[in-house]
């Protein structure tokens, strides 16, 4: 008895901030250096979300700037449509609060946890308090709070609250202390990099202790702002059912109708008459165990999948392409966004990438980067069902060579977007494995593959021809030009074999003792009319024959001829310079030319 | 044939090479070259000079890739450069070659094993050796010791010694081209030519050269060219009989079929460089059981490389296919020097005079 009492007295509730102020960890503030990159990305999410909303294009700034020892000060401001004064503290003073909790769309912050725990953070670890500058409009006056978290009751402080003059329109702007470290500083340039992949309609700029770098936008259309749909019946458990059925005032059919997505009055009757119940009764009025049979038949019925095309927002097979390109430099990409498809009453779109070549490290594992409703996914990579998926390709057969994944110079890329995107943890480090999700990542990774096998036999023919074209008519002339030396005969001449081999257009650029010779021998059956670009920083000012046209770009000058040329014949232009830069031929199809730079 | 006749030859058959691809360009052809294959698939006995040869595989390469284009251009730059060493008279060492082609751009050797395996198809075309190209090997030959007088023309004059006499501890130095030497007399009933330098010195300090007329020939391993030159010369022109005396695993039977059949490698030459009549005298697997020899086990390596002594043509014979299979089974070798383990002289007493007598040798 004495001991129940004991307990008694020291059993009490524990407060939302309590629990997450001990265990960090599952918010994804587990050592100091993440932390850092986790309220970045909880901040950025918040802004990007926002500007989304209000249909703005993004510019958002982030700065990092060393304060103390190991204390950092982090800034991320946006242009979004800023937050009434009344909200403030408790969007970053509260956790658990939020707008897009109860919504069931596409969005990438969803519970009202992140930000704030970021703040409860910088409290936990440099006791300052976070500083925030939020305007609505050009009409309102902007309002800056200094806030801190009550962790006993989960309620915001406010330290200090004043009306000050904002040269930003709208937009929030968001200040906090905490202690960190700059050792993640590549991984937090890698996280800003793919988050601007994803978002080719945002600016970044972020300012790292001084280092400056800009993410530009690719896009400036704003993206169509997913639109909350209503509950799938697929979708629903128990507990959220109730709810909803507490709060309506109808009869249960016109509940069925009225509250879920693709419920007609004929689909409403059927899963009515399953569950034995009389559609006439208030819904209100159902107690527990006709509910629970209410639900069975709800989850029973055959219903059309929800409406993707208003509630998902995905990117779109254009816009990853650009927004890859502009972050790395590729030979190669191609983009695939499968049609939307359904888990457990939860939409759900698959866009996925691969990359090729350029500058990707040609050692090694291909790159991996895994998105979720447009958030790089950063950490837990081996625990994710998007790399599990990606293991499971056969990519011999695609012509990329494997070790569990892919390894050469490839990039892959997955994006998941979803009205309830299924994380193994609230960090939201990696995906679940769901059979629906992960066939159709299969899916789209071997379309993408069968494309990236065409585009590297494609370039395997072309090496092919390029290193006969190079022998024919780089090498070979320089072995008859030795040969001729030993057997003390005239230079024999080499292009009978150039043309008999080739049988093709054949452009030569080859550069010696300051004078750049282009020949071109047609070797075909017919007359061509061909036009030559030289691209150089040459002028070629004493080019014979001259240029019929030149055009001159910051000091590189593009010189243009227009020759036709019978069958057999030959043409050849000479004019003093460097011969760097480039050489295309135009008016002959593919196939039927080569352009063989001997300067390379 | 003369020094100067034989200069002569190996320029024409180089300028020769290079007037056969002037006339392949001339007509409109991508120029080539055709080469016997070079591998243990394409190697045959020839019954009339008992010696194994390249057979009738062929492969041809012909300037229409990049990476044949530059082989080519590469032996078209050796072969302007060998022309000019032979009108010169200068000669160079392999080495020396590969440095050489430094200033070639882009026919510049990548590493030496390329400019050495085209020298050696650059012997094929040609027909000759790369000693009339003036062109010689880096290392010097082996050593000779035993009752020889031999006459060799150097640079300084001529020079003539007794490999027993007149010569060090060391022995006689094979020079790289055999053609200057002249053997003047002997008084040796046979040969044995000798893996190690441990079992060459132990023979010689045996006296074994002495008490029994042998030459003793140390191998260094596999053996270079004018080593084996050597040993087919004092077979062939002196009539004596040569045996081989090497370690008892798979690598030193390769060392014994490239003295008695040819290498895979220089099988285009095989008439110079195999000696046929040469015997291997141990050590024997049999040895291994029979003399109760030290002995390791073998390792992977070994075992692959005795299997794949059973499908080389030059092992086709009912003694090596016994004595390789018996091995197999008992998964041991034994070096030559083993034979210690029954005192110093057993070797000399009794191992080598009871084979030399099985084999009709003395």
């Amino acid at each position: 008895m004495v001991l129940a009492e004991d307990l008694a007295r020291q059993q009490r509730s524990i407060s939302v901030a309590e629990f997450f102020e001990k265990n960090k960890h599952l918010l994804g503030f587990d050592s100091p250096t993440r932390g850092i990159i986790t309220t970045i990305k909880e901040a950025v999410d918040n802004a990007l979300d926002a500007c989304e909303e209000a249909e703005v294009l993004p510019d958002i700034f982030v700065g990092v700037r060393r304060v103390d020892a190991e204390v950092y000060r982090i800034t991320v401001e946006d242009n979004g449509p800023g937050i009434v004064p009344e909200n403030v503290p408790l969007v970053f003073g509260k956790l658990l609060y939020g707008s897009r909790f109860h919504q069931i769309r596409q969005s990438r912050g969803q519970q009202g946890i992140g930000i704030s725990a970021a703040v409860l953070y910088a409290q936990l670890t440099t006791g300052t308090p976070a500083l925030v500058t939020s305007r609505t409009g050009a009409k309102a006056s902007a309002h800056r709070f200094e806030l801190m978290i009550r962790t006993e009751t989960n309620e915001p402080e406010i330290v200090s609250h004043e009306e000050i003059d904002w040269d930003r329109m709208h937009g929030t702007r968001l200040e906090i202390q905490f202690k960190s470290t700059l050792a993640a500083k590549k991984r937090l340039l890698d996280y800003l990099r793919l988050t601007a992949i994803v978002n080719p309609h945002a600016r970044v700029t972020a300012d790292i202790d001084g280092e400056v770098t800009t993410f530009e936008r690719v896009s400036s259309e704003v993206p169509p702002c997913p639109k909350p749909v209503l509950p799938h019946p697929h979708g629903i458990e128990f507990g959220a059912l109730r709810r909803l059925a507490a709060a309506s005032t109808g009869t249960v059919d016109e509940f069925l109708i009225g509250s879920f997505s693709r419920v007609g009055k004929k689909t409403a009757d059927e899963m009515i008459a399953l569950a034995g119940l009389k559609p006439s009764r208030k819904v209100k009025n159902l107690d527990a165990d006709e509910l629970k049979r209410l639900l069975d038949a709800m989850q029973s019925v055959k219903v059309p999948a929800p409406p993707a095309q208003q509630c998902l927002s995905p990117i779109g097979e254009d816009l990853i392409c650009r927004g890859l390109e502009k972050e790395i430099q590729l030979d190669f990409v191609r983009a695939r966004t499968r049609p939307s498809a359904v888990y457990g009453g939860h939409s759900f779109i698959i866009e996925a990438a691969i990359g090729y070549g350029g500058k990707i490290p040609p050692e090694g594992n291909a790159q991996l980067f895994r998105f979720a409703n447009r958030v790089p996914l950063l950490y837990q990579q081996g625990a994710c069902a998007i790399t599990n998926c990606v293991a499971q390709v056969n990519w011999r057969n695609y012509g990329l060579s494997q070790q569990g994944l892919p390894t050469g110079p490839a990039l892959v890329m997955v994006h998941v977007a979803s009205t309830n995107v299924p994380f193994t943890s609230e960090s939201k480090d990696a995906v679940a494995s769901i059979p629906e999700i992960e066939r159709e990542i299969v899916l789209v990774l071997q379309e993408l593959g069968r494309e990236l096998k065409t585009y590297l036999s494609r370039r395997e023919r072309k090496k092919l021809q390029d290193d006969r074209a190079r022998a024919i008519c780089s090498i070979i002339p320089e072995i008859a030009a030795k040969v001729s030396e030993i057997v003390e005969l005239p230079l024999v001449d080499t292009s009978p074999i150039e043309g008999k081999i080739m049988r093709k257009v054949v452009a030569k650029k080859r550069t010696s003792d300051g004078k750049v010779c282009i020949d071109v021998n047609n070797y075909t059956a017919g007359e061509v009319t061909l036009v030559l670009y030289s691209l150089s920083r040459d002028a070629g000012e004493d080019a014979e024959p001259r240029p019929d046209f030149v055009d001159e770009i910051d000091g590189e000058y593009n010189k243009v001829w227009r020759c036709t040329l019978a069958p057999g014949a030959a043409w050849r232009v000479v004019y003093t310079g460097a011969g760097d830069g480039s050489l295309d031929l135009r008016g002959v199809e593919d196939g039927r030319k080569v352009v063989v730079d001997l300067d390379v | 044939m003369s020094r100067e006749e034989m200069d002569t030859l190996a320029r024409e058959r180089l300028v020769g090479i290079a007037r056969g691809w002037y006339d392949q360009m001339q007509d409109g052809i991508v120029p080539y070259i055709r080469l016997p294959t070079r591998t243990k698939q394409n190697i045959e006995y020839d019954d009339e000079s008992e010696v194994w040869k390249y057979g009738e595989k062929e492969s041809t390469r012909s300037a229409a890739t990049e990476k044949s284009a530059v082989h080519l251009l590469k032996m078209a730059y050796v072969i302007g450069f060998l022309k000019r060493q032979l009108i010169e008279n200068r000669s160079s060492t392999l080495r020396e070659l590969y440095y050489i082609s430094e200033g070639w751009k882009r026919a510049k050797f990548a590493a030496q094993d390329e400019s050495n395996l085209l020298i050696e198809d650059l012997e094929i075309i040609a027909d000759v050796q790369r000693e009339a190209f003036h062109l010689r090997p880096e290392e010097d030959g082996a050593s000779i010791f035993g009752p020889l007088r031999i006459r060799e023309t150097t640079r300084r004059g001529v020079r003539e010694m007794h490999c027993q006499e007149d010569v060090g501890e060391a022995g006689y130095p094979i020079p790289n081209n055999v053609d200057n030497i002249d053997f003047v007399d002997h008084d040796a009933k046979f040969v044995v030519a000798i893996e190690t330098g441990g079992m060459y010195a132990r023979l010689m300090e045996n006296g074994f050269d002495e008490e029994y007329g042998a030459i003793l020939v140390h191998l260094k391993g596999q053996p270079a060219r004018s080593t084996r030159r050597v040993l087919r010369r004092l077979n062939e022109s002196l009539n004596l009989p040569v045996v081989v005396f090497t370690d008892g695993d798979p690598w030193s039977y390769r060392i014994y079929a490239s003295v008695a059949y040819g290498s895979i490698k220089s099988a285009h030459m095989s008439e110079l460089l195999a000696t046929p009549q040469a015997q291997f005298i141990g050590v024997q697997p049999s040895d291994i059981s029979d003399y109760n020899l030290p002995a390791d086990h073998l390792t992977e390596q070994d075992i692959n490389a005795l299997k794949a002594e059973l499908t080389d043509p030059r092992f086709a014979t009912d003694y090596w296919r016994n004595q390789i299979n018996l091995q197999l089974e008992m998964k041991l070798k034994s070096e030559q020097q083993a034979f210690a383990s029954r005192g110093l002289d057993f070797v000399t007493k009794e191992y080598l005079p009871t084979r030399l007598s099985e084999m009709g040798v003395i």
